[in-house]
This record gives C-alpha cells, sequence and structure tokens, in this order.
C-alpha cells in the first residue's frame, strides 16, 4: 500500500531517518575500527578477530539504508505503549531533560561527594523532575533510601560504595 | 531413575533453611517488583541481580528461581488490574482479566491466574527436569559447527519472527551485536572499539547494558510520556475461586501448558506466540464464547498458564545448551557467567548439585507463589498505587546503584546513560529490544564458536556444515528468512499468477509481514496497516 503519504506525516516521519543514520554511524565506526586491526594470518586462527566486525558493519550499515528507505517511503516504527505510557501527547522534554541532569549530576558528585549524597540528589531530582513537589517527604525519603541502601550494601553484601564527603561520618 | 534422585538431592539443598529463606525472599522481591509498572521480569531479574552477588552461587540461584517466577507473576497482577498490559507477554492476560475485574471479579481473575501459574509452572518444570538431560544428553554429541548454527538460529529467529518489523528487529541486533564486539578480543588480544580507553578493554558488563536498556531506557521514556490522569487500580479482596469457576478453568490450564512449554524451548520461543494460541483455542473450543471480550475466565487461565509454562520451557535450552531465548534468560546467562558458571551440556556433569537444586527450587519457587500471592494480592494491588515519580525515581535510584555497583565506577553509569539513551530511541522508534539484548549475549559466543570451527576445519569454510544437525538448522534458518517471501508469493499467486523472482528485494525490505501481524494484532484492535513493501 504505497499510497502517497501527505506531507504531514511524512515530516514527522522524518526524525526516524535519525535512526537510520545512527545505524549507519555505528556501522561506519565499526568497520573503521576493524579496518585498523593488525592482525598476521595464523594457521590456529583462520577466522581473526576482524571477521564477525565487518559483518557486523555490513549488517548495520544496510540495515540503515533500507531504514532510510523504509521511512522516505512512509513507513514507521510503533512507539512502545505500557502501563504508564500515554502516546497521546507528544515527548515531554520538559520532564526528560531535568531527569537527565539528575542522573548526570549523581555521575559527577558519586566519587567526590559519596553515594549518599549523589544517591540522595538523584532520587529528589529525579522525583522533581517527574513531577512530584513534596520537596521534604521526597528529601527524606530519598536520603532514606540512600543511607539504608549504603549500609545494606557494605554490611549485607559487603561491597564498599563510596562513603566521599562522608567518610568518617558513616 | 536418575533423574528423580539427583532432583531429590536438588530439593534437599534447596530446602536448607537458608536456601529457603532466599527463595521466601526471591519470591517476594520478584513478585514485588515484577507487579511495579513498567518492569518486566528481565528488569526484574536486572534490577535484583546485585543483591545476589554476595550469596555463594547455588543460594544466588535458588533466589534467582524465585525472582523469576515472582516476576512473572507479579506481570499478569498488573495487567488484570490496570487498563494496560505491561510486557508482551501478559497482553492477552490482560484482554479477559481486566474486562473481569472490572465487572467484579478480580478476585476470581488473580485466583486463575495464581493458580493457573502454579499448574502451569509445575508441569512445565517437571518436563524441564525430564527434557534437560535428554537435550543435554544429545547436545554432548554436538560439535562447534552445530553450536554455531544453533546460535545463528536462535537469534535470527528472534529478529525475524518476534516483533511487528523485522528490518528494526536486524537493526536492533546489529547495535547489540557491536556492542558485544567491545573489548578485548579473546584470541588475539586485539582491542576492538575500545576507542583506547582502557575501562572500554574488558567490554561492557552486560548487567550495566541490560539494566540500561530495560530500566533506564524504560524511566525515560515513561517519563517523556507519563500518564497525566493516572489509571484506575480495581480494588481486589483475596483471590478466590467458585466451583464453576474451577471446572471452567482447568481444561485451559492444561492446555495453556501444552501451548506454553514447547514455544518456550523453542529458539524463537517466548511467550507472546502461546498466550495468543491459547486464547484464541480457549475462545473457539469455551462453551460461552459470547462471553469473550466481556471477560471470559477461560481467556486468562490459559494464556495465563502458557505464559508460566513458557518460562518453564525458556529454562530447558538456556540449562542445556546454554542458549537463552528470551530476555530474562539472557539476563540469568549473563548472571551465571559473573558467577564464572557456563551454562551448556557440560554444565549438568560439572555443576550438577547447582543445577538439580535449581531446578528443585524453581518447583519451591512456584509453590511458594500459590502460597504467598493468594494472601498477599491485596497489598500487591496497593503497589499499584505507588506515585509516580517515586516510582521511577525509584527505578533510577536502583538502576544506579545495580550499574555501580559491579565495578564501583563512575564510568559505568556514562555507559549507563548512553545505553539508556539508546533504549529511549529505540522505544521511541519501534526497535524491539530483545534483539539487541540477545545480539550483545550470543555475539562473542556465536564469534567463538565460529572460530573453533574454522580451526578445527584449518579454515575451510566447509568445516561449517560438517555436522549433520548443522546442515539441518542451516535449512531451518532458511525457511524462516524466507517465510515471508514464500507467504508473499503463495498469497499473490491466488489472484493471479506472476514471475516468481521479483519479489526478492521487497519482501526483504518489507518493515511489516505476516508473521509478525498475529503476534501483535491482539495490541491494537485499529492499529494502521502500512505493508509498504507489499505494493
Amino acid at each position: 500500500m504505497s499510497s502517497s503519504p501527505t506531507l504531514a506525516s511524512r515530516l514527522k516521519g522524518r526524525s526516524e531517518l535519525g535512526v537510520a543514520l545512527l545505524l549507519g554511524a555505528a556501522g561506519v565506526l565499526v568497520l573503521v575500527d576493524a579496518i585498523a586491526l593488525v592482525t598476521p594470518y595464523s594457521q590456529s586462527d583462520p577466522v581473526g578477530p576482524k571477521t564477525l566486525p565487518y559483518l557486523v558493519a555490513g549488517l548495520l550499515i544496510v540495515c540503515a539504508i533500507m531504514l532510510a528507505v523504509n521511512v522516505l517511503r512512509g513507513g514507521q516504527g510503533e512507539a512502545e505503549g505500557g502501563e504508564d505510557v500515554d502516546l497521546t501527547h507528544p515527548a515531554d522534554w520538559k520532564t526528560v531533560l531535568p531527569l537527565v541532569g539528575a542522573f548526570v549530576a549523581n555521575i559527577l558528585l558519586i566519587d567526590w561527594a559519596g553515594w549518599v549524597i549523589s544517591g540522595t540528589v538523584l532520587f529528589w531530582g529525579s522525583a522533581w523532575a517527574l513531577g512530584s513537589r513534596h520537596y521534604i517527604r521526597d528529601g527524606i525519603i530519598a536520603l532514606a533510601l540512600s543511607v539504608l541502601t549504603f549500609y545494606g550494601f557494605y554490611l549485607g553484601l559487603g561491597i564498599p560504595l563510596p562513603a566521599g564527603l562522608l567518610e568518617g561520618v558513616l | 531413575m536418575d533423574v528423580f534422585s539427583s532432583l531429590m538431592d536438588g530439593f534437599a539443598t534447596a530446602l536448607t533453611p537458608m536456601n529457603f529463606l532466599y527463595a521466601v525472599i526471591g519470591v517476594l522481591l520478584g513478585t514485588a517488583v515484577g507487579v511495579l509498572p513498567g518492569l518486566g521480569p528481565a528488569m526484574t531479574v536486572a534490577l535484583l541481580l546485585p543483591v545476589t552477588y554476595a550469596l555463594e552461587p547455588t543460594s544466588a540461584f535458588i533466589m534467582f528461581a524465585g525472582i523469576y517466577y515472582g516476576g512473572m507473576y507479579g506481570g499478569s497482577t498488573t495487567s488484570i488490574l490496570l487498563n494496560t498490559p505491561g510486557e508482551s507477554s501478559s497482553v492477552v492476560t490482560a484482554i479477559e482479566g481486566n474486562k473481569m475485574a472490572k465487572a467484579g471479579r478480580a478476585a476470581q481473575a488473580l485466583a486463575t491466574a495464581a493458580i493457573g501459574s502454579f499448574v502451569a509452572g509445575t508441569i512445565g518444570t517437571a518436563l524441564l527436569a525430564v527434557c534437560a538431560p535428554i537435550v543435554v544428553k544429545f547436545a554432548v554429541s554436538l560439535g562447534s559447527p552445530s553450536y554455531f548454527a544453533i546460535m545463528v538460529l536462535a537469534l535470527l529467529a528472534v529478529t525475524a519472527v518476534l516483533g511487528s518489523s523485522r528490518l528494526r528487529g536486524f537493526a536492533a541486533l546489529g547495535l547489540g551485536l557491536a556492542i558485544g564486539l567491545v573489548g578485548i578480543d579473546s584470541v588475539t588480544g586485539q582491542r576492538r572499539l575500545t576507542f583506547g580507553q582502557p575501562l572500554l578493554a574488558d567490554g561492557l558488563d552486560i548487567v550495566v547494558v541490560a539494566v540500561a536498556i530495560f530500566a533506564v531506557g524504560e524511566a525515560l521514556w515513561v517519563a517523556a510520556h507519563l500518564r497525566r490522569n493516572p489509571l484506575q487500580v480495581i480494588p481486589v479482596g483475596r483471590p478466590w475461586m467458585g466451583k464453576k469457576d474451577w471446572k471452567r478453568s482447568w481444561k485451559p490450564w492444561l492446555r495453556g501448558t501444552a501451548f506454553g512449554f514447547p514455544f518456550g524451548a523453542l529458539p524463537a520461543g517466548g511467550a507472546e506466540i502461546p498466550t495468543f494460541l491459547s486464547y484464541v483455542t480457549e475462545k473457539r473450543l469455551s462453551k460461552h464464547p459470547e462471553e469473550f471480550g466481556h471477560g471470559a475466565i477461560e481467556g486468562v487461565a490459559g494464556p495465563e498458564a502458557a505464559n508460566n509454562a513458557a518460562a518453564a520451557g525458556t529454562m530447558t535450552p538456556l540449562l542445556a545448551l546454554g542458549l537463552p531465548t528470551n530476555a530474562t534468560a539472557a539476563v540469568m546467562l549473563a548472571a551465571f557467567t559473573s558467577y564464572g558458571i557456563q551454562p551448556g551440556p557440560q554444565l549438568f556433569a560439572s555443576q550438577g548439585p547447582l543445577v538439580w537444586a535449581l531446578i528443585a527450587s524453581l518447583f519451591i519457587g512456584n509453590f511458594l507463589l500459590l502460597l504467598i500471592n493468594l494472601p498477599l494480592a491485596p497489598l500487591w494491588a496497593k503497589l499499584l498505587q505507588l506515585p509516580r515519580p517515586y516510582l521511577y525515581a525509584g527505578i533510577l535510584f536502583f538502576a544506579t546503584l545495580g550499574a555501580y555497583s559491579v565495578n564501583l565506577q563512575a564510568f559505568d553509569l556514562v555507559i549507563l546513560l548512553a545505553l539508556g539513551a539508546l533504549g529511549f530511541m529505540m522505544r521511541r522508534f519501534g526497535l524491539p529490544v530483545l534483539p539487541l539484548i540477545l545480539g550483545v549475549i550470543l555475539g562473542p559466543r556465536i564469534e567463538g564458536q565460529l572460530r573453533k570451527t574454522l580451526q578445527l576445519s584449518a579454515g575451510d569454510p566447509a568445516g561449517l556444515w560438517s555436522e549433520p544437525i548443522a546442515v539441518g538448522i542451516y535449512i531451518l534458518i532458511a525457511l524462516i528468512l524466507l517465510w515471508p517471501l514464500l507467504f508473499k508469493l503463495y498469497r499473490r499467486n491466488r489472484p493471479a499468477a506472476t514471475p516468481a523472482g521479483i519479489p526478492v528485494t521487497s519482501g526483504s525490505s518489507a518493515p511489516r509481514d505476516a508473521t509478525g501481524s498475529h503476534s501483535h494484532s491482539s495490541r491494537s484492535g485499529g492499529e494502521p496497516s502500512d505493508g509498504d513493501g507489499d505494493g
């Protein structure tokens, strides 16, 4: 059914070209990396480390091209549904970006400030990004979770999460 | 009987007080996390993986068995009590289950799901105990060429048969294989795709990949489309069934089990197809076909049994061949590997007590599930009312914790975020997650077998089809890949005879084909058909 798609649907489908681009870029990356490998031919390993990368690169590049063609012809991937997913409204970047921000803050803080602080920031920030406005309650929950997991991992599992700034306090 | 005595030894191991306690904890944790919306069984296992790190392997796997079945069962509770289904395997359960719940029969729906899961899980685990040693006996005779072929089959089957778009499936597979390439090549010591980054030399930890794609990707995706008006949770009392419900349920349970187990054990198995087949069968055989669509108990009993039997079936290739066929099994394979245990035919010989303890604890977990879940159902239902900001903040929190605790490197969190973004993109554009995960896990194994094969044949590619099993599997692979084309030809030939050579290109570029439609037609009735390759 290659009925001519309307302009609107064509524009809407176009963001998926980014996926094709990503696939192509990944394919080229794998290819370039594989070419750069230097391996003398070896009797005991006739396949060598390059074969699979070549195949994977080929698969990715072919998929990229076919996906691009498919999207331009009006094909569209089906976005995933779920219990809490409402696909009727467009992607809400005002939620996603702060959420990513909280995540990045955790990455930056975890080794320096320690898990208790970075985990608290992560949970509190995420809850805030997702629309919770009970600042104090969120903070208490976040802190409690972080402290509990810190001790739980340390005492229960023997995994020392970084104490960071609170070294000596905890 | 050999199997029987081994199994009894397994029970002896699994029933020591400590191990039994771990089984109970596993079932409780698994169900609790599995009930939470947005968390399927695979994600449940991935998130709870760190909890088992401190345990010795046997206890860890006993706990896993509980988590596995608990997560499965939790998912069906969610789909019955909420309007929309979570993971694909409970889509069918949701159709009738939610209608039943709305009609005030939530208690009966949950009861038939729980008891059906128990019946199917028990029969399925028994079949596993019987079949796995047989598969092992057969598998020890297989060499690298056959293993290579079997793994390729598993990858291609999952990619080509499940999901709505083959093209997008293969794209996801390619990405997964690429991720699996990262790190030092085990044979030559060459660094692949590490970009001079020493932290990448050991490759990407599969736990990090799984948590990123499942948990972080899901949390970001839900955040972007969070429902503004929360779903109505249907209140429920203690599940129970009347005499009539029992009478209407027991046959669907058994038929569902019969559908579920073999499909679960097949390389392209999974629970989607058997649950759907079970639903259709029950609808046809029912004495009350008019109730279907309005809450027929058979429509819950059959698919739920099929779902759980498939879960048991999945364990057969996982334990006997080291071959994961769904996402949960893939994560479990990763868990095995992290304990230095290599599933496969040798496992039964080298780690016999552990395997049988695991199988025994599958029985125990199943039984506990019934015992715990019937009385606790109202509590699980309360979990569904957890405020969504806390739920998804919690998912991110525990995902971070899990990924970080593997190596205690902040760098892993960077990867977690990057792959989480990839998971987000895949959900947005309909790339299936399963081929990616299987690609990451099976890619290195496939490469290993390929190299071993050609090493044995001294570089002669004919070594690839030097075993009859391998040849048979390649024929099967060809059939799977050509199936949509054959189907199309068949359909095309009915209206008018057309030349056979032309549709090759259009067939392979068709995003939606006949094989995918049956597993997804249930998801949304009015799905716009865009089979643009048909033209």
